[in-house]
């Protein structure tokens, strides 16, 4: 059976899980609504600020307490996905939000988060870096979506088909050890 | 092995047909998700009017002008101060309008209309927007128009109201059929063009007075709300529209005005704030509030100079009319999110474009001062 992480990375994980995935709707959703769009766009920023605090804090604690092991029977090719998609959705959990922060400075919104909260720019005002990094914002937003869908197939492949204690090591379910032949290669 | 057998990793000791049944499954949670997105951004119901169908309205009626606004496309950059006279203090707590606050302010100056390079007319509606920058990087803008109400209440019967001006390409004027059967599915707007087309147009840009015409609340320090609109009202008694006027040569005279008044002294406006009552619309542009709700003057609004659109003036700038201090929010009128929306489309989109100058120079190339 896989170690389990760390109680403090499994709570950020799931508490940022739900975060992103809510990022993703609000921000399909806002950008589609006359609505909605000032309530959503509202809670975008801070939320999405928030997702780069977490990240920031969850990287520092990863460097420091490394994340189980992979079972030693995953193919190579699997392996190198799963870290290719790791890293992946740690430079976008950190540059997304970055990128939001920085098409807003060159825009010259005030960054607010909330009351009289605002964030300082960090980008010269300049439409045409403003429009470049806008539609940059909507290509990393696609990405990451596609890498959460391609995420989420894959741990749920591990606790339903694999069961190789990979997705449990996320969860924390203790899952009774399966009768594999080659279970004791896992660790 | 295969790769399905590389991907499910032997299925520890499942069978083959819970191991299609459990890959089914999980497609299925994967597709879900995905169509969870499609259906959050809109794609399954393609027929809604979003801020790209709205802009898309704007072009669709004006043609595309690179780098310029959809709408009040021609303007000209207004700088100046904003003298607060504390009146207002009790009931926001934005700093801006605490007593002896005085700010520098950059705004715009625009006609209402969708290609910058219209010539003047009295009877097209003019605008006021203004940009004031407070401390701790809050700031308010606001858009105003020379209007009493606004013609519609919301921004789906606006998008009706643009595309029934749309001028017929057999005429080159709207159909006025088109006009008529919106006017007849609005009856709101009916009420409302009697209002505008009474009201008294004035001499030009500086006896004008600009109106909010939306509701905001103000918020007190200690959080009781109010609800509000405002209107910046000339210092100068308004002057109407004189006969000659009407045939001004100068395509841009009324703008060319503005730049010779204030060239000789600054002009005055006085931010009055009118303070609405339980159950005055707050949620409807077209209709007026009571005449004799109380107004507060708030303070003056002093303009002291003009510049041509450019780079990294008033030209680079979206005066969204959400973007507000702490102490001023919005109401429930639908058009302000509508607006925030739509004025974020178009200004992500004439971000991106290539710029060229407006037709409105300073100083002016024609007119007054040649
Ligand atoms: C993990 C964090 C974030 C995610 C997942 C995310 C996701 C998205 C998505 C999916 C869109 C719609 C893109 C489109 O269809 O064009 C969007 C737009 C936007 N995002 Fe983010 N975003 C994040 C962080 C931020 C941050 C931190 C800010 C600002 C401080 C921000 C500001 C915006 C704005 C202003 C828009 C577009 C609004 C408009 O065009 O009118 N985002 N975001
Ligand atoms: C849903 C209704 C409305 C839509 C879709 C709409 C659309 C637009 C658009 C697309 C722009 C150009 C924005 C930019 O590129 O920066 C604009 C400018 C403006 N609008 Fe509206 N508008 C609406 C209602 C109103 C109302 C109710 C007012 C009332 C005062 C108003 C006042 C202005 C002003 C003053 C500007 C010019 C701002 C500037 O000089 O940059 N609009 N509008």
């Amino acid at each position: 059976m896989s170690p389990l992480f760390p109680l403090p990375a499994r709570l950020l994980h799931w508490l940022m899980a739900v975060l992103i995935l809510a990022m993703l709707v609000i921000g399909v959703a806002m950008v589609g609504s006359l609505a909605d769009y000032h309530t959503l766009v509202s809670a975008h920023r801070p939320l999405g600020i928030l997702i780069l605090c977490l990240a920031l804090i969850r990287l520092a604690y990863r460097r420091r307490h490394p994340a189980p092991r992979l079972p030693a029977d995953l193919p190579a090719w699997q392996r190198v996905t799963a870290h290719a998609s790791h890293v992946a959705l740690y430079a976008l959990m950190i540059g997304l939000p970055l990128v939001g922060w920085a098409m807003l400075s060159a825009a010259r919104y005030p960054i607010v988060l909330f009351g009289p909260l605002v964030l300082p720019p960090i980008m010269p005002a300049s439409p045409v870096l403003y429009a470049a990094l806008r539609g940059l914002h909507t290509v990393l937003a696609y990405g990451l979506a596609a890498i959460v869908l391609l995420h989420l197939a894959a741990a749920l492949m591990h606790g339903l088909v694999r069961r190789d204690g990979v997705l449990a090591s996320m969860t924390g379910w203790r899952q009774p050890a399966h009768p594999a032949p080659d279970a004791a290669l896992r660790r | 092995m295969s790769l399905l057998d590389q991907i499910t990793g032997g299925a520890g000791g499942l069978s083959p047909r819970a191991v299609i049944l459990r890959l089914c499954a999980i497609g299925a949670v994967t597709a879900a998700s995905a169509s969870g997105f499609a259906y959050a951004g809109g794609w399954l119901s393609p027929g809604r009017l979003t801020p790209e169908r709205m802009i898309d309205g704007f072009q669709e009626v004006n043609g595309v002008h690179p780098g310029f606004r959809r709408n009040h496309a021609k303007g000209l950059c207004v700088e100046g101060r904003f003298e607060s006279s504390g009146a207002a203090a009790g009931l926001t707590r934005v700093r801006m309008l605490a007593p002896g606050v005085v700010l520098p302010i950059t705004g715009r100056v625009a006609l209402a209309v969708g290609t910058p390079d219209a010539a003047d007319a009295a009877g097209t509606v003019r605008s006021l927007a203004l940009r004031v920058r407070l401390a701790d990087g809050e700031e308010w803008r606001t858009g105003m128009n020379s209007l009493p109400v606004f013609l519609v209440r919301t921004p789906e019967a606006f998008y009706e109201q643009i595309l029934a001006g749309k001028p017929d390409p057999a005429t080159g004027k709207p159909d006025p059929a088109r006009m008529k059967a919106f006017f007849a599915a609005h009856p709101e707007s009916v009420r409302a063009a009697a209002l505008i087309n009474a009201r008294t147009i004035t001499s030009g840009f500086a006896d004008s007075t600009y109106a909010s015409l939306n509701a905001y609340r103000f918020v007190a320090a200690d959080g009781t709300e109010t609800p509000v609109r405002w209107a910046m009202v000339p210092e100068r008694a308004p002057v109407a529209q004189g006969a000659a006027d009407a045939g001004r040569a100068d395509p841009n005279y009324l703008f060319d005005d503005l730049e010779a008044e204030l060239r000789r002294a600054p002009l005055r406006w006085r931010l009055v704030v009118t303070l609405g009552r339980p159950g005055d619309p707050t949620a409807d542009a077209t209709l007026p509030w009571p005449s004799d709700r109380k107004t507060v003057d708030a303070g003056t609004l002093v303009l002291t100079g003009t510049a041509a659109e450019g780079p990294g003036n008033c030209r680079d700038v979206n005066f969204d009319p959400l973007v507000l201090p702490d102490g001023i929010a919005p109401s429930d009128d639908p058009l302000l999110s509508a607006r925030s929306a739509a004025y974020s489309q178009s200004f992500t989109r004439r971000a991106g474009e290539p710029k060229s100058p407006s037709p409105v120079k300073d100083p002016p190339v024609q007119g007054a001062a040649l």
